[in-house]
């Protein structure tokens, strides 16, 4: 029996295709992938138009996306590099050589500013950088012949512990389930008390028992490689340096499951690291890992197939996700029923961020104290954090959870450090008071970005940075988010311009509530969580920033009404405010 | 022993695979909403059905009955919501009553109406989308589509066509017709399609057939949306509302006979 991995051509990597090749996506183009691929027409033009890193007009031959985040984006350097190249942002020059527009975070935070350049993450940008690469781009010298150590990227892990110290042999986690049934191996990660490192915190044990107990006649296990939360890069070290611990655990969770079919969904940020992952794939094929029969097992076979996503942060929501991985717009579906036992293709499906899945590896191969022993009573085990901002060690950190943010901070050479937003945009946003608070679910849970900012930056800036992300980022399917994070975003606008008053202020907490309240999914709850912790903590920067205080008139109006009470010689309780 | 669930403190029963919305209607309770219509797929998206459950925010027409349920939903706060929530479907699109054909007649409006909403409270977007007029005997008024998408699943569902879909993302999202070239005359839509007559506003139209039942004598000036959308709804393939003698359907609120 042969396996087949791939899919017939995936609409999302159809699309990709023509691009590289056309530089957008035309009508025509539309038509004629629509046909080839047998989906209806409306369906491929929604996907298109729903997808940030496709385009319907032509971009230029070099076609620059800025990161908007606020640890790997620098937007003056934007600026820099249109005034240098005579264009507009946002549109493609006359000649079609180039074409400027901006992106939601890359995850190259610990690179300092970063762009895509033709789907390429360059980073380290500065302002004699972005004079270079004016320079490369008028002269149209292609990418490859372009400093090689502009795209280099390391994996700056600057603390490692459970995970990232151990060294993986391939294998060791299946032969163990062989070794001692795949009962015995649930156990094991029950007992470890495994929960989702995405942030959300399920447990792993239970999700797998899910999916094992649901009905269907085939499962699938997912890896949720969409890190796009920003501030977030930990699953790009992971995919880069202990793939194959991910895949083993992919292929642990298939067996104990049952699943003959998994998918890597990667965020189209990522695109770069496809060749290496595949390569990585195509190593296990060989060495029996991955195929029919694995380990020789008659039975046991499963494979492993990698989608490429093309720039929506929603598709890390799982069922968004799936519906994406279906060939469609990133909705998030209605819940329940729950992937596990309505997932891709309506079968049952695990769908575990890629820390989770090579954690599962690590327990099954290392036994059950080994992961257990570390952590807090409710958090146990370690978990892999992405530190950025203003800090002299920018990078991957694993602790034990149960570290304070202030040691985090001391350890990283963090100094004079005025916020930390904790989990990204979609987390919280603490101050110094909140320092000696814990990372971990019963405390500040994250699923890893650590952004740190000093007394040097405007956080009030950076409060309207995260919700104007919130608002390019909602998919719009329901009422509350889609008008919601724009409402959001035009309050932000507002006070941030030097026009708001204490009415703008309730405004946007009354939105803020509601919208996280009534929402359809987690994009939408979490939203608001920047205004929220905001104007929670840190209100006198809003309050400083107002036209007015309250509404408080400039004049005394008793007093201006003086002259009038002299003329009518009247000085009685009715002639005064 | 019938299972029941508790809306404002009023028990009432439901059968397994109903969810609160479908239990609520079938116990004559209005819970306001305009994306839902029983017999289509649920779709959980205009969120004026939220409710709270046990204290937790739900959108009834997706959300299962279950045993145990004590559901919030006629309350002062919870209209206030809505309230705010319909204020937001107004300003995110072009909606302009009096002189929109749909007046009287829109769902919209209607529940705007019975939330006693007076304005719009928030700045109107005042957005750019364009109105498809190629067919010959339908418009398509983006300025009014509040992306409920009742025409796409009545496409789907009972006409077993896929003429309408939603494309784009955030308040970029906008209806799309399933076309060679995207517009609505080289679609299969036909006039007796439910996906023609199904819009809750203004977004699809008749043409030439303005006006025909004046203003005052429409649904929503006759009844509140809390009557009209607790009747008995059937829906099938509906024959154009002048076709034929008994063509007095429409200010009952009953879409096709």
């Amino acid at each position: 029996m042969t396996m087949t991995p791939k899919p017939s051509e995936h609409l999302l990597h159809a699309l990709h295709a023509h691009q590289q090749q056309h530089r957008f996506v035309s009508d025509q183009a539309i038509c004629d992938i629509a046909s080839r691929l047998n989906l209806p027409r409306a369906q491929v033009e929604a996907v298109t138009e729903f997808y940030s890193f496709f385009h319907r007009t032509p971009r230029g031959r070099f076609d620059i996306l800025f990161s908007t985040c606020s640890s790997c984006g620098d937007l003056s350097l934007k600026q820099m590099l249109c005034e240098k190249l005579g264009i507009n942002a946002g549109e493609t020059r006359g000649d079609g050589l180039v074409s400027i527009g901006e992106a939601s975070c890359i995850g190259m935070c610990d690179h300092g500013a970063s762009m895509l350049i033709n789907g390429l993450p360059l980073h380290s940008l500065d302002g004699e950088r972005i004079g270079k690469i004016a320079e490369l781009i008028e002269a149209e010298t292609a990418l490859e012949a372009w400093p090689a150590e502009w795209f280099k990227i390391d994996d700056h892990i600057q603390r490692a512990d459970l995970l990232l110290k151990e060294p993986f042999e391939s294998g060791a986690a299946l032969r163990a389930v062989e070794a001692e049934g795949a009962d015995a191996a649930l156990e094991k990660i029950r007992f470890s008390d495994l929960r989702g490192r995405g942030g959300a915190g399920f447990s792993t044990a239970q999700k797998w028992q899910f999916c094992r107990e649901a009905e269907g006649d085939s499962r699938y296990v997912i890896c949720n490689a969409d890190e796009g939360e920003p501030g977030t890069f930990k699953d790009r070290v992971l995919l880069t340096s202990y793939a194959d611990a991910v895949f083993e655990g992919m292929a642990l969770c298939a067996r104990i499951i049952n699943a003959k079919q998994g998918y890597i969904y990667l965020r189209g940020e990522y695109r770069y690291l496809l060749e290496s992952l595949e390569t990585a794939l195509a190593t296990r094929r060989q060495a029996g890992l991955l195929g029919s029969s694995i380990l020789g097992i008659e039975g046991f076979d499963f494979d492993i197939a990698i989608v490429v996503g093309a720039g929506a942060y929603i598709c890390g929501e799982e069922s968004a996700l799936i519906e994406s991985l279906e060939e469609k717009c990133g909705n998030p579906r209605i819940r329940p029923p729950f992937p596990v036992t309505s997932g891709y293709m309506g079968k049952p499906t695990v769908v575990n961020n890629v820390e989770t899945l090579a954690a599962a590896a690590g327990i099954v191969i290392h036994g059950k104290r080994w992961f257990r022993g570390a952590g807090t009573w409710q958090s146990r085990g370690t978990k892999i954090l992405s530190v950025s901002g203003d800090c002299a060690k920018p990078g991957i950190y694993e602790y034990p959870f149960g570290i304070t943010i202030q040691d985090i901070l001391n350890q990283c050479g963090a100094e004079n450090t005025q916020a930390v937003q904790i989990g990204g945009p979609s987390g919280s946003l603490i101050g110094p008071s909140k320092f000696n608070h814990h990372i971990a679910f019963e405390d500040l849970a994250t699923g890893g970005s650590f952004m740190i900012f000093d007394n040097s930056r405007d956080l009030l800036e950076i409060i309207h940075n995260f919700t104007n992300f919130f608002a390019h980022e909602s998919c719009g399917f329901c009422t509350p988010c889609r008008v919601g994070t724009t409402l959001l975003k035009n309050g932000m606008d507002k006070v941030c311009s030097g026009h708001g008053t204490a009415h703008d202020l309730d405004e946007l907490k009354a939105t803020a509530a509601l919208v996280s309240r009534r929402s359809h999914c987690g994009l939408g709850v979490t939203a608001p969580n920047p205004i929220r912790d905001g104007l929670k903590h840190f209100l006198e920067l809003f309050e400083a920033r107002l036209l007015h205080q309250e509404m408080e008139p400039e004049f005394n109006l008793d007093a201006s009404l003086e002259e009038a009470r002299q003329l009518t010689n009247r000085d009685d309780a009715e002639a005064h405010l | 022993m019938n299972k029941t669930i508790k809306i404002d403190g009023v028990e009432i029963p439901f059968k397994e695979g109903q969810t609160i919305m479908d239990a609520a209607l079938a116990a004559e309770i209005y819970i306001p909403h305009l994306c839902h219509k029983p017999g289509l797929s649920p779709h959980g998206s205009c969120k004026l059905c939220t409710v709270d459950v046990n204290g937790r925010a739900a959108s009834s027409c997706t959300m299962p009955a279950a045993e145990g349920q004590e559901i919030e939903n006629d309350t002062p706060a919870l209209n206030e919501v809505r309230k705010t929530i319909t204020q937001m479907l107004f300003i995110e699109g072009n909606h302009f009553c009096p002189a929109c054909e749909k007046t009287g007649d829109c769902t919209l409006q209607a529940i705007g109406y019975h939330l006693g909403m007076l304005d719009g409270h928030f700045p109107q977007f005042y957005p750019r989308r364009e109105v498809d007029a190629s067919h010959p005997t339908l418009v398509l008024d983006r300025d009014r589509c509040i992306m409920c998408e009742l025409c796409v699943r009545a496409s789907r569902e009972v006409d077993d066509k896929d003429v309408f879909a939603i494309s784009g993302r955030g308040t970029k999202r906008h209806l799309i017709v399933n076309s060679p070239t995207g517009r609505l005359a080289d679609s299969d839509i036909e006039l007796d399609d439910l996906a023609a007559h199904i819009c809750p506003v203004g977004a699809i139209l008749i043409k030439d057939h303005g006006y025909e039942v004046p203003i005052g004598r429409r649904t929503f000036d006759l009844h509140s949306v809390a009557e009209t959308d607790l009747d008995e709804v059937i829906l099938t393939k509906a024959r154009h509302h002048d076709e034929g003698d008994d063509s007095g359907e429409k200010e009952g609120g009953v879409y096709g006979v």
